[in-house]
């Protein structure tokens, strides 16, 4: 299952953290390591859900918004409605997925363009979050404990394998299965690359499709709780902004191509895992943080356009060739 | 009126022993016509022989092998489409090459705007509208230069077309198929535009199906037939039938398979059904168990529309379709699927494959769940059952695992046929089954076709290829704008018959009374 493409990511992957662990060994430190592996998952776990709708063609960019708005929700019912944790967390995953439906369903049955639903998304949930606190910041009163939510989500193996980490390749290792095993990942790819073809093959294109806005609405429910639980405080209006170019980011550098039925898990996996890389360079290597855009920015850049020539090269070869 | 056809005027354009050979196939050979200012010339002929080859050569799209293009007596060796378009040589398309979403002025001096502002090259517009007016008001258009262009019909933007050809001052003007979606007002409005194009000397090319409309308007008649000029008519010899006669008689292979045994109960039952396309007619049709049913009939007669209503692609408007004496509610594909009704489309890239998938993806992508698992694919599964639909369709491929889009469009189509037999067929409907694919494959499709309908499935094979359907079908229905204009038994066969219902005229119609018009 290993693509050309997930192995020239993982080279780049390679080469850049040797370059940057020979400027800065602490680069390979437990601690650093260990806190770079937490924010892969973090920030991993929604790059997944994200690939599936890229994979229909569709975009997701609500994504960032959810976050602030699910967080806000929960933690204000753990906070002020005493509500038991898991049934919180419970409720927030459906709502995520009621979410991610919805857009599906805008999507294919009302015929909207899906960068115009969840860009309404992203401002209509951002909106409605920060009017939930009253634009104030939402947060865990001193001395509240969560002790079995806490080891759930910040909690470390032996005291060093972030749960996230783990929670995150667990859920890599399943949706991998399900995007490249299963017959629903098939009907994906084919619907991603030639729905009239899949139509015409009796798939139900439009089901497909909501279950990929479902499955990254889901995720994204889940990923609110961790993030909320990294942050313990939120404020609506800044919380997770972003954060969907992350996950864009993370599937496009892992061969998603943003015309639809391309990309895999793995390749997903590593594009996360470069980019939190390429975050971690910047603050070992003493580049002013306010530039951390730009360098992540120039890396996707060169590194797309290096995959380009190489494609190119090789398809000249070929030509070549016969 | 009739001062023009008789002064013989110098020829604007002379075509010399025109050949064009691509690999394998001549498509032209020694065609040679000269087109008179102000000549307006019919040119008919089945589909395949050669109108658009040649059409493609006068537009400077493909050069010719052989022969030359002279223009004003001047001989042209390459013309490209910038020279054709300056020599004066206009196309008014089939498919209209129109920007929707601009306006009529803007489409008529696309890429040739006035301009003012220097630098900023903006766009005159009052000088384009100026300029577009009167052309429009001379061909009675009841538009103006800025109606959107998406809100027009189809007869109004062929004349935005025509404006187009008349602005770039064309001095012949190729109209092919243009009134194929006329109705029969604003046929007459086009064939009027057609005589003011004439008697201001500018010469047209009418390419036409419809040959009442040849019939009415040509000065004269070129008929093409596998690549030949196989008769020219004058004015006074322009008839329907002199025409049909020239464009069949070629002997047709015998591509034949005759059925393993007589037909048996009806497999498929249409009645009434109406598609959008012709919301007022409705098709009756019956198709039964080892048959092969050839539907014939000119493009954009309706029948890969009656195709997409049976199949689920598209909503039928109304009428019941049974299948095996059960009545067929079908919302979507997968309902007709799920009874063995498949269909088998005309677009075989867009519709009928994933180009990127593997042949074995394509294969198994309609039955799917059959190799699956506890909803996880069985890959070995699945490329078995492709290496068995491989070995018994003789798929040329080194391996299942190939990507679809390096097979050769026969092979592809074998692809397509094998995602429907590796289930279980009762109905096939082939929508030009063979259309883009070599003689040789040809002849394995059809043998396919003849194999499963003696296995006892109902074929119905939409076709416009006359050869393919008088040579396979056991029967032929034939289809004109919407409707079916009558059905042919093997023993009544004829390329003439079919050709007679495909226009709309029914065999009982004595032949020779259409009167001359015009002239």
């Amino acid at each position: 299952m290993l693509f050309k493409k997930d192995l020239s990511l993982l080279v780049l992957i390679l080469v850049v953290g040797t370059i940057v662990a020979i400027i800065n060994p602490r680069f390979l430190s437990l601690i650093n390591i260990a806190n770079t592996a937490n924010l892969i998952g973090l920030f991993g776990m929604f790059s997944i859900g994200m690939a599936f709708v890229i994979i229909t063609g569709g975009i997701e960019l609500s994504v960032g918004s959810m976050f602030a708005l699910l967080g806000v929700i929960f933690i204000d019912l753990l906070v002020n409605h005493g509500m038991s944790w898991p049934l919180a967390m419970l409720l927030m995953i459906l709502a995520g997925t009621a979410l991610g439906w919805l857009h599906g369903y805008l999507v294919t049955d009302m015929r909207l363009q899906p960068f115009v639903v969840t860009l309404c998304g992203l401002l209509i949930y951002r909106g409605i979050a920060r009017y939930y606190t009253n634009d104030g910041t939402a947060g865990f009163e001193f001395g509240m404990n969560f002790p079995a939510l806490e080891w759930l989500t910040t909690g470390r193996a032996f005291g060093v394998v972030p749960h996230s980490f783990i929670v995150f390749i667990l859920l890599a290792v399943i949706m991998g299965i399900v995007l490249h095993k299963s017959v629903f990942g098939r009907y994906l790819f084919a619907v991603g690359k030639n729905e009239e073809a899949a139509r015409y093959s009796g798939i139900r294109t439009h089901r497909i499709i909501i279950a990929a806005y479902v499955i990254s609405g889901a995720l994204c429910g889940l990923s609110a709780i961790y993030l909320a639980m990294y942050t313990r405080s939120i404020s609506p209006a800044s919380h997770g902004s972003f954060y969907e170019l992350y996950a864009i980011a993370a599937a496009v550098l892992g061969g998603c191509s943003l015309r639809g039925g391309e990309g895999s898990i793995l390749g997903v996996v590593l594009g996360a895992i470069l980019l939190q890389v390429l975050q971690n360079l910047v603050n070992l290597l003493g580049i002013p943080s306010s530039l951390n855009f730009a360098v992540i920015g120039g890396v996707i850049l060169i590194g797309v356009l290096a995959d380009q020539q190489i494609v190119r090269r090789r398809e000249q070869l070929k030509l070549a060739k016969t | 009126m009739s001062a023009a056809q008789a002064a013989p005027a110098a020829p604007f354009l002379d075509l010399v022993d025109i050949g064009k050979t691509y690999p394998g196939v001549v498509a032209l050979s020694g065609v040679n016509l000269s087109v008179a200012p102000g000549e307006v010339i019919g040119l008919v002929g089945e589909n395949g022989a050669g109108k658009s080859t040649l059409m493609k050569i006068l537009g400077g799209v493909t050069a010719p092998t052989q022969g030359a293009i002279r223009i004003d007596g001047a001989e042209r060796i390459a013309m490209s489409v910038k020279d054709a378009t300056k020599a004066g040589i206009a196309f008014v398309h089939q498919e209209l090459n129109l920007f929707d979403n601009l306006d009529v002025a803007a489409n008529v001096f696309i890429g040739r705007e006035p301009r003012f502002g220097g630098i900023l090259n903006l766009i005159d517009t009052p000088a384009l509208h100026h300029r577009v007016t009167p052309l429009l008001r001379r061909l009675g258009a009841d538009f103006g230069p800025s109606t959107p262009v998406a809100g027009l019909s189809l007869a109004q933007r062929q004349l935005v077309e025509i404006a187009k050809a008349l602005s770039l001052e064309a001095r012949l003007v190729i109209m092919d198929e243009p009134t194929s979606s006329l109705t029969a007002s604003e046929t007459a409005r086009l064939l009027e535009v057609i005589a003011d194009l004439k008697a201001h000397g500018v010469s047209v090319i009418f390419i036409s199906h419809r040959l009442q409309e040849v019939e009415r308007c040509a000065d004269r008649v070129v008929v093409l037939r596998d690549g030949k000029v196989v008769g020219r008519l004058n004015r006074d010899q322009i008839q329907h039938d002199a025409m049909i006669r020239l464009m069949i008689g070629r002997d047709l292979k015998s591509l034949y398979i005759p059925p393993a045994a007589p037909p048996r109960e009806v497999a498929l039952d249409l009645a009434e059904i109406r598609t959008a396309v012709f919301p007022r007619q409705t098709v009756t049709l019956a198709l039964r168990a080892g048959e092969i049913l050839g539907l014939a009939g000119l493009v954009g007669s309706g029948r890969t529309e009656l195709a997409r209503a049976i199949f689920g692609i598209d909503r039928r408007l109304g009428g019941r379709i049974t299948l095996c004496g059960q009545d067929l509610d079908i919302a979507e594909p997968r309902d007709a699927i799920s009874r063995g009704l498949y269909l088998i489309p005309e677009d075989r890239k867009q519709c009928g494959l994933v180009l990127d998938f593997s042949v074995a993806e394509n294969i198994s992508l309609a039955s799917l769940p059959s190799y699956a698992r506890a909803a996880l694919v069985q890959d070995d599964a699945e490329a078995r059952s492709a290496e068995r639909q491989k070995a018994s369709l003789k798929i040329k491929v080194p391996s299942v695992a190939t990507q679809t889009s390096s097979l050769s469009g026969g092979n592809q189509q074998k692809v397509v046929l094998a995602k429907w037999l590796s289930m279980r067929p009762k109905v096939i409907i082939f929508d030009e089954p063979t259309r883009g694919i070599d003689v040789g494959a040809k002849g394995e499709i059809y043998e396919l076709m003849r194999g499963l309908a003696d296995a006892g499935v109902a074929i119905l094979m939409i076709s416009s290829d006359m050869e393919e359907v008088i040579g396979v079908s056991d029967r032929i229905a034939v289809m004109h704008e919407g409707r079916i204009s009558g059905i042919l038994e093997r023993s009544a066969f004829s390329e003439d018959r079919v050709l007679q219902l495909a226009v709309g005229r029914s065999l009982q119609e004595p032949p020779a009374m259409k009167v001359a018009m015009g002239g």
